[in-house]
């Protein structure tokens, strides 16, 4: 009789099959990814293997020589994190042959992100990848697999809206930034407020090419702390209003109980620089700046709720193009499989 | 005059198609919330212009001048202006949707003008007296003309992205339109350009208008009054008078009136004469 061929699988968890309390139970935090590695070395009969652990989802990806092999590891895995293997049964996400491949190719791409065209995940699988090789524990199967896996992903984020518009709030207002001024390098950005948001914000810029940025608080120590990390200056607070003209962008996120920028204010910054437009991101609540300064000319305003509700159409978008995602995934997951099954030996894992 | 047995008119209707295959194309990529194919538009548009060229160059020769000699000439001259202008502009600033925009334009300028028989059954004759000079004259304020198209393009492009902003509709068309400040930069550039353009023309003009005041008809009044306009326009935005959507919306307005004029400035030339040899106007 002969030998069952080896078969290509993917035993896990994801977000989408587990809630975060069992989640957390299988959370290869700390030293428990290394332990669940030399756990896996010791299956003289898993000849490939690779650990995708993010905050989503725990997946191994592998290639065993019998099909009883998954099973035994599913055991041991249940056993390390000190889950009762029937509750596991009833979360896990266990894939074989191309199924396993197209799983693979849509968590690469985004598609299958509880953000949904997140790009942080592709670095994820890249470093799961790199640990793998490092390790030597993957062979020419995985190799072959997670290497047209990142061109898969770079293919459909080309090709499909999957990743088009921004779904932070911060991201959102930088976008609208460059829609206005095209090139964030020739601007001067101005954080009203040294908050947690508008942190977020000032690193936002300054990732996407913001140099000049000054900080003002109604607290000058909060604002020269917040500076300090960005290399920006600081102000007082009512310096910074008071010269508002020199601003290209202002973001407001005090906590300050009243308007901190008027119309009058935005009005006389706008006479000494009639030509060039001013935009307000109001990130505060309650809001800092008057809402009828949209209305003068050259000026753009946008609140916590325009931007929430910019981020929202844009993640819808993307879900709309979840559909054209995943058949352009099957497409190449089909392809691959053709490539990678005759080095197996053909997959013949019964259910 | 023919070239490979094609009629001028002929070689114009290709490059009509030319840009109308732009515009269907920039369509259907709007329509599909896809990105604009710039370089397929750019290479459509380009080839056009080259049609174009070669029609109006026939036209040139059998007629011995400038061919803007009818408004059937003076509408393909000023379309074939604003896209040579386009080639320039659009492959220096990479403007998104510009390609799109002077499609729509040229389309519509070439398939109005060809679909007007009438205006280009006769043309002045003697229109410039024999002078090379007022030729190159009118030549010259006719292009700075296809300057303040593509300077009109490029605003109702700032009216249309300045509405998306403030009313925060982003998706759709105004996903792909270029930002604010690039359109207001290339916006000014361009009506620098268009008015020391026309003031070179009127320059020229004048010193034969100076030697013979009986020749300042209504065609250069209305000349003279659209370059006086545009700068106008010109030193109220260099002095931060009028700048961002009244600039823009006076831009449209201006260019909508200078179009506007040159059927009744055309009406008002020369004697006229039958458009072209005969064998320039063979179907």
């Amino acid at each position: 009789m002969s030998e069952p061929p080896p078969t290509l699988f993917l035993l896990g968890a994801s977000h989408h099959t587990a809630p975060l309390a069992l989640r957390e139970k299988l959370a290869l935090a700390g030293g428990k990814l290394d332990a669940l590695r030399g756990e896996l070395h010791s299956f003289a009969d898993l000849r490939e293997f690779a650990v995708l652990n993010t905050c989503n989802r725990v997946e191994i990806y592998g290639v065993a020589a019998q099909p009883e092999t998954v099973a035994r590891l599913q055991a041991s895995f249940c056993a390390m994190n000190q889950m009762d293997p029937a509750v596991f049964e009833q979360i896990r996400l266990h894939l074989h042959g191309p199924d396993a491949i197209q799983h693979l190719l849509e968590v690469a791409a985004g598609v299958d992100s509880q953000m949904v065209g997140e790009t942080e995940i592709l670095g994820q699988v890249k470093d799961a990848y790199a640990a793998a090789q490092a390790q030597g524990t993957t062979g020419p199967v995985l190799n072959r697999i997670f290497q047209k896996t990142f061109q898969a992903a770079k293919h459909v984020r080309t090709h499909t809206a999957i990743g088009e518009g921004q779904i932070s709030v911060a991201s959102v207002a930088v976008d609208l930034a460059l829609k206005i001024f095209g090139d964030l390098q020739l601007c001067h950005v101005l954080m009203l407020g040294a908050g947690d948001i508008g942190e977020k914000t000032a690193r936002a810029f300054r990732s996407r090419g913001a140099v000049r940025m000054t900080v003002a608080s109604r607290q000058f120590q909060h604002a020269e702390d917040l500076a300090r990390g960005f290399a920006a200056a600081a102000v007082p607070l009512a310096e910074a209003t008071a010269g508002l003209s020199e601003f290209d962008i202002a973001v407001c996120s005090t906590a300050a109980p009243e308007r901190v920028v008027t119309q009058a204010m935005a009005a006389a910054a706008m006479r000494r620089r009639a030509a060039r437009p001013l935009f307000f991101i109001d990130l505060a609540l309650p809001r800092n700046i008057a809402p009828d300064v949209a209305s003068l000319a050259n000026v753009f305003l946008y609140n916590l709720d325009d931007l929430a509700k910019i981020a929202e159409e844009n993640v819808a978008l993307r879900q709309a193009e979840l559909g054209r995602a995943r058949a352009l995934l099957a497409e190449k997951a089909g392809a691959l499989w053709g490539q990678v099954e005759p080095r197996m030996g053909g997959n013949r894992l019964p259910e | 005059m023919t070239l490979l047995g094609l009629t001028d008119r002929s070689w114009l209707c290709l490059a009509s198609v030319c840009y109308l295959a732009g515009l269907l194309l920039g369509t259907a990529a709007l329509l599909r919330d896809r990105r604009q194919p710039r370089l397929t538009i750019y290479v459509l548009v380009a080839a056009g212009f080259l049609l174009q060229t070669l029609g109006l160059y026939l036209r040139g020769l059998a007629v011995k001048g400038c061919p803007i000699g009818n408004l059937f000439e003076i509408f393909q001259f000023t379309a074939w202006s604003a896209i040579s202008l386009y080639l320039v502009v659009g492959a220096t600033f990479r403007l998104s949707l510009l390609g799109y925009f002077t499609s729509c334009l040229s389309t519509v300028l070439m398939l109005v003008s060809l679909a007007m028989p009438a205006w280009d059954a006769t043309r002045h004759v003697a229109a410039f007296g024999g002078h090379a000079w007022v030729e190159f004259h009118a030549a010259l304020a006719l292009f700075s003309y296809g300057v303040f198209a593509l300077l009109a393009l490029t605003s109702a492009m700032y009216l249309l992205q300045t509405y998306s902003l403030k009313h925060k509709h982003l998706h759709g068309l105004f996903s792909f339109l270029p930002s604010i400040f690039e359109l207001d930069l290339i916006s000014v550039r361009l009506l620098v350009a268009g008015v020391v353009l026309m003031t070179w023309s009127l320059g020229i003009g004048a010193i034969h208008w100076v030697e013979d005041l009986s020749s300042v008809d209504t065609p250069k009044l209305v000349t003279a009054g659209v370059w006086l306009a545009y700068l106008v326009a010109l030193i109220l935005r260099l002095r931060g008078r009028l700048v961002s959507q009244r600039l823009a919306w006076a831009c449209v307005a201006l260019f909508a009136l200078a179009l506007l004029s040159l059927g009744p400035v055309n009406a008002s030339r020369h004697p006229v004469a039958p458009a072209a040899p005969a064998s320039a106007r063979k179907p």
